[in-house]
């Protein structure tokens, strides 16, 4: 009776896990400063440490944009995204180059937004996560705390 | 003897969180004077960089692109998305107050929009002009 208890309790405690994904507490200052002014500090767990690792290297070209960091910080911003990257057979590919958005992961969880909602002027692009999940700054991906109407259950 | 780098990096890294749009303007100024005699700063001319189409970048033609018609305003990133806070000094207080920050993004912003590095000319009149709007 006991097991049936706990098997129900994390039944219902780990989906809603899987949506909070709160930046690590040794995240370095440098990546809220060089990665999250354009863009929301991504938790590392979203890409797998091969694709981090490709990404840190070719940041000159950073998806068109010039986001080269120095070498101090780059190697500081690599260590911790490889330190806490998820894991690549779950996450799926992401693509060349590599994007969060593009990992089956990333597809299945996004599999009921309608394309044109992507590119809705309140969302503008799959990398803009706070258009929807108002609490993502703060690591809250749940379906439940969606800030478009369409899309709120 | 050790102690004196330590004690330098101390130093620079306080003076560059200590800094005030004013001074950071005076800096560029001074530069830009050193090329071009007589070189006041003039924040008409920091409002015509700020508004100028550049067309260098189609996403991103202007500083306007992303910081909306008024620096007073809250801007957002045109690719991401992304929240910005207000240019103007007026409307936040953390702009121009320390000159690596300052530099990293006329340095990436210019080369992105401008096509080109910025001269201290251009941003003097530019820190000029987000220190004067109100």
């Amino acid at each position: 009776m006991k097991r049936i208890a706990l098997t129900l309790l994390l039944g219902v405690a780990l989906p809603a896990l899987a949506d909070r994904l709160p930046l690590p507490t040794d995240t370095p200052a440098s990546y809220a400063a060089e990665c999250g002014s354009c863009h929301l500090a991504y938790p590392p767990a979203l890409l797998a440490a091969g694709d981090w690792r490709r990404i840190m290297s070719s940041l000159d070209d950073h998806f068109g944009t010039d986001a080269a960091v120095d070498a101090q910080k780059r190697q500081e911003i690599s260590t911790f995204l490889e330190h806490h990257a998820g894991n690549a057979g779950k996450l799926g590919s992401a693509g060349d180059p590599p994007r969060i958005s593009a990992t089956a992961r990333f597809v299945r969880k996004h599999r009921e937004v309608p394309t044109k909602l992507w590119h809705d002027p309140r969302v503008k692009s799959a990398a803009n996560c706070e258009a929807c999940h108002r609490g993502a700054a703060d690591g809250n991906y749940s379906e439940h705390d969606i800030t478009i109407r369409e899309l709120k259950r | 003897m050790r102690a004196i780098p330590v004690l330098c990096l101390l130093l620079a890294s306080v003076a560059s969180h200590a800094e005030t749009p004013q001074q950071i303007g005076q800096s560029y100024a001074a530069e830009a004077a050193a090329r071009q005699a007589g070189f006041a700063p003039s924040a008409k001319r920091g409002e015509t960089l700020f508004r100028q189409r550049f067309a260098h970048n189609d996403k991103m033609p202007a500083c306007t692109s992303c910081h909306t018609d008024s620096p007073l305003n809250a801007g957002q990133h045109a690719v991401t998305g992304k929240a910005i806070r207000p240019l103007a000094v007026a409307a936040n207080g953390e702009r121009f107050a320390d000159l690596a920050k300052v530099e990293k993004w006329f340095g990436r912003n210019c080369k992105e929009v401008v096509g080109r590095a910025c001269t201290p000319g251009e941003k003097a009149d530019f820190i000029a002009f987000m220190s004067e709007v109100r």
